[in-house]
């Protein structure tokens, strides 16, 4: 049999639906009576709703808040102390906090009457000023979104360790760095059908969702209906990245709309939903000192950042998730003896923040990776020098970092050295001396980072949000002609769960993968789940999946050795069968006695049979931390402010990898996402907080032939903690490419004394710009 | 993102066609290949109440080649061009703007007529045609008319259209075989549309020295006469570099206010004209 079990590059299993569009997505349900469901939403970013008025042939197919009466508004806390708690409105009462918030509710046969009908409800809106700029909305005397707050922040932290000795370090360098509002765009939006099944009595919510069991917990809060009343399935999900990580108001509402109508309804989300009542992630703002010696030692990081966390606190993740983990993640996979991180969460009138994958992340390497180069310049030696210098060495495994993060393993000069061994740095430096023929400049950027993943309950326990993940549970059948079916509560959506689970249980049973099936995305037939989020599924699912193998090995080989008139512990399970010393027999043969045949059993048999629900935990649950080294090397067009890819490198650690090829996607895929939020992605405000890209053609992607072919490297150093030693990798593709990418573009600009790029996306005018301003600062 | 009601017509010939165009009492939108007015229809942008399709219409995929010109009918797609379906008069001029064009999905159902009629500013064949010296062919209730591409986009999407009337054809010359010609796009992503477009016609046989810088915010700059941008050589001598300051300043003339924008639009020139010269 080829091998299929954990490191084997098996086909995806699930991509023979999904490559023939035969894949069943929200927008695919068929359902008798359904209708459709377009909603009213807010034109302005602040004001006070005066009156909303419906024309009388559309009274009792619109709804506003003032029906709804019987559901709670969403709130997601924080236990963080001083956290200020928003009350998030299903559909706004009493005030509109960012344009694109829901206001009323429209249902009609088809979405294209439903827009009708919200084409015609009339808003009597009261405008008042907004807090569209996160710096000033921190100020005290501005607009407030809250008023009872008495201010706009959500809240603010403070970390610092031993500051005060860096403060006279030879080297000192302050930039002021951003990123830019993005939205997610995943392929596929979202969407909730929602009908009541009388015969189960039970409300039925098919929803778009990476978290079925979290929105069944939120409907319930906001319902007030018990769980088991309450059936969440998500089916086939195009795409999730954080966006689906959440209890979304539309769930809420049309829940209640199925109830009040009687009939299933439906809403799916359609792209200018998404773009502008959906911007909803990466805006970050740092004041950022590194501190250094004259040969580049870094002895402090003093940082204030700011992150735009928009009108509401989102269920579970909170408000609060980038900003209160900027501080602990900032110091990255350095090693240094100094440092300070304030921290502000800040109510705006935009959207609410949500986690895109890397999750602050982004933001920090990007705001960290760009001083380090600016030290490097300043201390006159290469970037990759600096960092060699103060990247925590392999020997220091396992490794405390300055804000207590566990590092579990790693070499992480192994991996920035390939990668700039890859990229042939000298020929590179020798190629700027030559220049290029077409004139264009050409530089070399780099970033590393680290990503946290699959923390668990020691983490979120102190956030005191909630969700606070435990033991993750899959549960295993063998079924009676010997397959097996895995049920998890992860929900796969992209990250090829349905294969690599799979390989999980063949590496234990020896079942050939075609007869695994794991099913995933229902409530009722899966253990409760956190979902998928925090690349948490490969060490927690799979982790899962291994502890119910190994149960069902444990009994097929009772069974077995009954059968082979062997003692129990000399036998083992390989390739699908119980084999001893003296003869095997197959799980199919073990599976037909206990079902079908129990009168051949013995009599001491295990009553459990060949079904159980395993839970599992790593030994530690900080969290695996995989990471990766990212090179690049692009052009720059002078004249245009274009910038071109040449060149990328990507060497990456994600300890043992259960599937190569997948994860080999899972870096294309972040890799796409970080030119977008490098070059491309960037949803703009006006003064009165209105978002000013609506289409793909404002809202600039990234397409195939802007995303470089990356040169690949694998790692595997082995995580301590986890079943065969595997790490999260979900998101780290993503972190990297804004750092990478414009540290090169700045690298390439040196020529010019240009100014450094220090906002992402860097735009060709944001280029252009910044050489202007080089030139007046030379002409000067 | 649906679109509001209308209704819709499909014409069997073209004074079909202009009959429903002539409706006063309601608002009538022509539809050809919809790669512009579909996702405006999507976005409620536009709202008309009738829809007439014009794709049926035989007369508009007609093309007539001459000796000095080809006519070609409004409902020609871009794909036909690019893969030279329709003759090529321009020596692969005309074919290699066809090629630039958005994605290939789009060009495969968008047509020239529709692109001149919705007169984007940053479309491609504004900005072509214009320096081509291509003319519109215009019917409508009175009979048939013709305005240079340059005369017939009045403004953003706005054109010299009267009521009742539609874009027929094009007549694109025939440029001779010794004729320069560059077209340079800086978009910032294939596929997008342009920031800044340039075109350069130098055909010394028919005495034609002809640039337009397109992507303005308004109509695109026309040169008819280049000579002066190019170090003032008359037109068949070999031109000189481009005279940067002149052209920011025409720009500037023609009310493009923002210095970066002048810049990558004086950029987009030269490197059109360095193809041309360079062909």
């Amino acid at each position: 049999m080829t091998k299929q079990g954990v490191g084997s590059r098996v086909l995806r299993k699930e991509d023979d639906r999904l490559l023939r569009g035969r894949g069943q997505f929200i927008a695919d349900l068929r359902m008798a009576g359904l209708q459709d469901v377009a909603f009213v939403r807010s034109p302005l970013a602040h004001a006070r709703i005066r009156g909303i008025s419906v024309p009388p042939e559309y009274q009792g197919a619109v709804f506003t808040a003032a029906d709804l009466t019987d559901i709670k508004p969403i709130r997601a806390v924080s236990g963080l102390p001083g956290f200020k708690v928003s009350e998030q409105p299903s559909l706004a009462c009493g005030k509109v906090r960012h344009v694109g918030e829901m206001v009323a509710m429209c249902v009609a046969a088809t979405r294209a009457e439903a827009e009708d009908i919200a084409a015609s409800v009339q808003l009597d809106l009261e405008e008042l000023p907004a807090v569209h700029d996160m710096l000033a909305g921190r100020k005290s005397d501005t607009a407030l979104l809250h008023e009872a707050w008495g201010d706009n922040i959500f809240l603010e932290t403070n970390v610092e360790v031993n500051i005060a000795a860096a403060l006279d370090a030879p080297i000192k360098v302050t930039r002021e760095i951003s990123t830019a509002r993005q939205c997610q765009v995943p392929m596929e939006g979202r969407g909730v059908v929602a009908h009541w099944d009388n015969r189960l009595d039970q409300l039925v919510v098919h929803s778009s969702t990476q978290m079925p069991h979290i929105v069944r917990s939120g409907l319930s809060e906001c319902l007030g209906i018990e769980h088991g009343r309450i059936r969440v399935i998500s089916p086939d999900v195009g795409g999730g990245f954080g966006h689906k990580g959440i209890l979304l108001p539309e769930e809420v509402v049309l829940c209640w709309l199925t109830m009040r109508l009687g009939h299933p309804v439906r809403w799916l989300e359609d792209r200018r939903e998404h773009l502008t009542a959906s911007a909803n992630c990466r805006e970050h703002h740092y004041r950022i000192t590194g501190y250094a010696s004259r040969d580049g030692k870094l002895l402090g990081i003093d940082c204030e950042a700011t992150v735009d966390s928009g009108a509401y606190s989102s269920y579970p993740f909170s408000a609060c998730l980038e900003a209160a983990q900027v501080a602990s993640i900032l110091p990255g996979p350095y090693d240094f003896p100094s440092y300070r991180c304030r921290t502000w969460s800040v109510a705006t009138n935009k959207c609410p923040i949500l986690p895109y994958r890397g999750v602050a992340r982004t933001g920090v390497c990007f705001a960290l990776e760009l001083v380090l180069d600016a030290i490097a310049r300043e201390a006159g030696i290469e970037p990759h020098e600096l960092r060699l210098k103060n990247l925590v060495r392999p020997e220091q495994m396992p490794f405390d970092n300055i804000t207590k993060k566990h590092f579990d393993s790693g070499d992480y000069p192994q991996a920035l050295s390939r990668a700039i061994a890859a990229i042939d740095l000298p020929a590179l430096r020798e190629r700027q001396r030559r220049g290029e023929a077409d004139g264009r400049l050409v530089g070399l950027g780099m970033a590393i980072y680290c990503e946290q993943a699959a923390h668990g309950t020691s983490v979120y326990a102190g956030w005191g949000i909630p969700m606070v993940p435990g033991f993750e549970q899959a549960t295993a059948r063998v079924t009676p002609d010997g397959g097996l079916e895995l049920r998890v509560g992860v929900h796969s959506h992209g990250q090829g769960h349905e294969t690599t689970l799979a390989q999980v249980a063949n590496e234990i049973l020896g079942i050939d993968i075609s007869r695994i099936k794991v099913l995933h995305g229902d409530t009722a037939f899966t253990p409760y789940s956190t979902g998928t989020w925090g690349s948490r599924c490969t060490v927690m699912a799979g982790g899962a999946v291994s502890r119910a193998c190994e149960e069902i090995a444990r009994r097929a080989i009772a069974i077995g050795a009954f059968m082979l008139k062997a003692d129990a512990g000399t036998l083992s399970v390989r390739d699908g069968c119980v084999c001893g010393p003296a003869g095997s027999v197959t799980l199919q043969e073990i599976a037909y006695v206990w079902y079908r045949r129990p009168q051949d059993l013995p009599a001491d048999v295990n009553p459990g049979g060949l079904e159980i629900t395993a839970g599992y935990k790593p030994q530690r649950d900080s969290g695996t931390f995989s990471y990766g080294a990212h090179a690049a090397v692009v052009a720059v067009d002078a004249e245009t402010g274009a910038v071109e890819i040449l060149d990328y490198v990507i060497v990456e650690d994600g300890g043992k990898l259960v599937n190569p090829m997948v994860v080999d996607g899972q870096l294309y895929g972040g890799l796409a996402q970080g030119v977008g939020t490098a070059l491309y992605e960037e949803m703009p405000f006006d003064g009165s907080g209105q978002p000013l890209a609506s289409t793909f053609a404002d809202y600039l992607l990234p397409g195939p032939t802007e995303v470089p072919e990356p040169r690949m490297f694998h790692m595997e150093t082995l995580s301590p903690y986890t079943q065969f030693g595997v790490k999260g990798i979900g998101e780290g593709a993503a972190i990297a490419p804004p750092a990478a990418i414009t540290n090169a573009i700045n690298d390439a600009l040196r020529p010019l004394g240009a100014a450094e790029l220090l906002h992402s996306p860097v735009t060709p005018r944001r280029v252009l710009q910044a050489i202007a301003v080089a030139r007046m600062g030379k002409a000067a | 993102m649906k679109p509001a009601r209308f209704e819709y017509e499909r014409p069997s010939d073209i004074a079909g066609a202009i009959a429903l165009l002539q409706r006063e009492d309601i608002a009538v939108k022509i539809i050809a290949g919809g790669q512009s007015l579909g996702p405006m229809l999507n976005l409620r942008l536009a709202q008309p109440d009738l829809l007439v399709d014009i794709t049926g219409l035989a007369e508009l995929k007609h093309v007539e080649e001459s000796s000095d010109c080809i006519i070609v009918g409004a409902c020609i797609t871009h794909a036909d061009m690019e893969d030279a379906r329709v003759p090529d008069v321009t020596h692969g001029a005309l074919p290699a703007v066809a090629r630039s064009i958005a994605y290939r999905a789009v060009r495969n159902r968008g047509t020239i007529g529709g692109s001149l009629a919705h007169a984007d500013p940053s479309a491609d064949w504004v900005a072509s045609l214009a320096a081509i010296g291509a003319d519109v062919l215009i019917r409508g209730p009175a009979g048939q008319r013709s305005l240079a591409v340059a005369d017939f986009v009045t403004g953003v999407f706005e054109v010299a259209l009267e009521q009742g009337e539609m874009v027929e054809a094009v007549r694109i010359p025939r440029i001779s075989r010794s004729a320069r010609w560059g077209y340079y796009k800086i978009c910032r992503k294939t596929g997008e549309l342009a920031q800044a477009v340039a075109a350069v016609l130098h055909d010394p046989e028919q005495a034609v020295f002809r640039a337009v810088i397109g992507a303005t915010e308004s109509t695109p700059v026309v040169f008819t006469d280049a000579s002066s941008l190019f170090g003032g050589n008359s037109v068949t001598e070999r031109p000189h570099a481009l005279d940067a300051g002149l052209a920011d300043q025409a720009l500037a003339a023609a009310g493009m206010t923002d210095k970066l924008d002048r810049q990558i639009h004086v950029v987009a020139l030269r490197r059109a004209m360095d193809k041309a010269m360079r062909a």
